[in-house]
């Protein structure tokens, strides 16, 4: 029980952050339509590319003595990069698509 | 200077929500990405330029560029060169290289901690790390394993290569299993800090090994779903790494999707009138059983040949294409809009009726018609098209089933009932394209197809459409 509830005054900043990103996430995409299901999932999967900014790090405070961090930081970095790019690009291209028949019409 | 990199952080935090809300209205929905991205990238470049640990700035400026243009030039690459229907699995391989990503980080992190207690003499990491701090890498790692393994299987199973896979019993092994993941994740944080990296590897050999049963039985049809699933478990993954590193930008970033993904996955659920729960646990039981009692009683159908399809549509006013699975199997987006300019020629009213849940993703089959530029104004939504229907004289159905089964409106014991379907049955006449008479995903008979205005033109959705066009030049 002392666990706990230190875990929760230690962070309760990032709790708070966790609560009300929750609530956001569920409200911002509530009325969203049929035909956008999929550009909202891949969009949504290369906002959670984010997570290359941790393999960054990683990277970044490695030293040079210390292979396995090395190896599975560059690892992590090579990988998170293309969860990035690849979904933002795919994402666009998605996009691009409805947008040429609109502004046509 | 960490200053600027927190206004970084923030500024990419209200990117994310800006870009996401942006992405699911039609409109705003590609400058939404393109913000998102901009975010994303003011958020990197600040952490690498910028990113100070006790003062000390990061190293390995190599390695990182290196493995970051690898990144781009591959992401590229396969982000540009892969054809349209094969989208979902590409989101699904990107999502399990997220996956992998947030894994990794936690093992590193694992390792750091181990690394610098091992030598304490018995001491086990509940008494040298703080709780959250462990859980913060244990979850990133098993959550993490399980996205990335799933997401792979879920990519095999969507290009082909690997086959549904199901045996008596799963669920309770899946259980067991997952039950086996906790147990040696708690083993890890209260054993000796000297050995507590074996329990730990076994935690993410068995979390991996959770991803590959959760996924293997679910069937090709509901994948959209899991993947989605799957993306929002990645999302909390990667905002695992934000409770590590204390970083505000990837515990928004990853939460917000976590929360969004999830609702996304109830959303297509619905679209398709399963539940979660349905598609999960009843995935392999439901199916089976449904075909069991209908195999064998395919009602009395009749066949019509090319020429004479082509000759109906051609003397027709109005024809409305019904696509569906099969079209986007076949690729044959292309050659439907063919026909359409062909029929056009003729001065025959063409219009495409969308069902929501049609092809491999809800969407998905708006995406592939405005690939073969297709008009936007052609395309009608489930409610215009059924009222439509009654003024048409040739619905031609590719490679479509369960979107179109009367039953669902009439047979109140069909897995289906209650979903809602286009009402094809109202036109004058169907004529329905599909390789076999093999029922559709859901497994269950279509009364649709014994009907006596429905004749059925088998073959390749592709090859049936290429036929067709020639033909049609004769007529």
């Amino acid at each position: 029980m002392q666990t706990v509830i230190n875990f929760l005054r230690q962070n309760i900043e990032l709790i708070y952050i966790v609560i009300l990103m929750i609530f956001l996430g569920i409200e911002i995409i509530g009325r969203v339509p049929s035909v956008l299901h999929t550009p909202l999932m891949s969009g949504a999967n290369a906002i959670h590319g984010v997570v290359i900014i941790g393999a960054i790090i990683v990277m970044g405070k490695a030293e040079s003595g210390n292979y396995m961090a090395l190896i599975l930081g560059f690892l992590a970095v090579v990988l998170g990069t293309l969860n990035v790019v690849g979904g933002f690009v795919v994402t666009d291209r998605m996009l691009e698509m409805f947008r040429k028949k609109k502004t046509k019409v | 200077m960490s200053g600027i990199l927190s206004i970084c952080y923030l500024i990419a935090s209200v990117t994310f929500i800006i870009g996401l809300k942006m992405l699911s209205n039609p409109a705003s929905a590609r400058k939404g990405n393109l913000i998102a991205a901009g975010g994303m990238i003011i958020a990197i470049a600040g952490t690498i330029f910028l990113y100070e640990d006790d003062g000390k700035k990061l190293g390995n400026y190599l390695w990182i560029f290196s493995a970051i243009i690898i990144g781009i030039i591959t992401g590229t690459l396969i982000a540009k060169k892969v054809k349209m229907t094969a989208m979902p699995e590409l989101v699904s391989f990107f999502n399990g290289m997220g996956g992998a990503c947030a894994a990794l980080i936690s093992m590193v992190e694992f390792d750091y901690v181990f690394r610098a207690n091992r030598l304490l003499d018995s001491n086990s990491f509940s008494n040298v790390v703080s709780f959250g701090h462990y859980l913060a890498i244990i979850a990133g790692t098993i959550i993490g394993s399980v996205s990335f393994a799933g997401s792979m299987i879920a990519w095999g199973k969507l290009n082909g290569s690997i086959k549904d896979f199901a045996f008596k019993g799963q669920h309770f092994i899946n259980l067991l299993i997952l039950l086996l993941v906790v147990a040696s994740a708690v083993v890890a944080y209260c054993t000796n800090v000297r050995i507590a990296n074996v329990p730990f590897f076994i935690t993410v050999a068995l979390a991996l090994l959770y991803g590959v049963f959760f996924v293997l039985p679910i069937g090709g049809a509901d994948m959209p779903v899991v993947i989605s699933l799957l993306n929002s478990f990645t999302g909390v993954a990667a905002a695992c790494g934000g409770f590590l590193y204390d970083n505000k930008a990837m515990l928004t970033g990853g939460i917000l999707v976590g929360a969004a993904g999830t609702l996304l996955t109830i959303l297509m659920c619905r679209a398709m009138n399963r539940s979660l729960k349905n598609v999960l646990i009843g995935s392999f039981g439901g199916p089976k059983n449904a075909t069991a009692t209908s195999s064998g009683t395919h009602g009395s159908y009749k066949e019509i040949s090319v020429s004479d399809a082509a000759m109906l549509m051609a003397y027709s006013k109005k024809v409305m294409i019904v696509p569906g699975y099969g079209l986007a199997v076949a690729q044959a987006q292309h050659s439907c809009h063919e026909l359409e300019k062909a029929l056009e020629e003729k001065g025959v009213e063409v219009k495409y009726a969308i069902h929501p849940v049609a092809g491999r993703m809800p969407g998905h089959m708006n995406v592939l018609l405005a690939e073969a530029d297709v008009n936007y104004d052609k395309l009608l939504e489930m409610d215009d098209a059924n009222e439509e229907f009654k003024t048409t004289d040739v619905v031609l159905i590719l490679g479509a089933n369960d979107v179109v089964n009367p039953a669902a409106k009439n047979d109140p014991s069909s897995p289906i009932y209650g979903m809602p379907v286009l009402e094809v049955e109202l036109a004058k006449t169907v004529i329905v394209n599909k390789r076999s008479m093999k029922p559709g995903y859901a497994g269950i008979e279509n009364d649709l197809f014994s009907q006596p205005k429905t004749s059925m033109l088998f073959g390749d959705a592709k090859k049936v459409l290429q036929n067709l066009i020639a033909e049609l030049k004769n007529v």
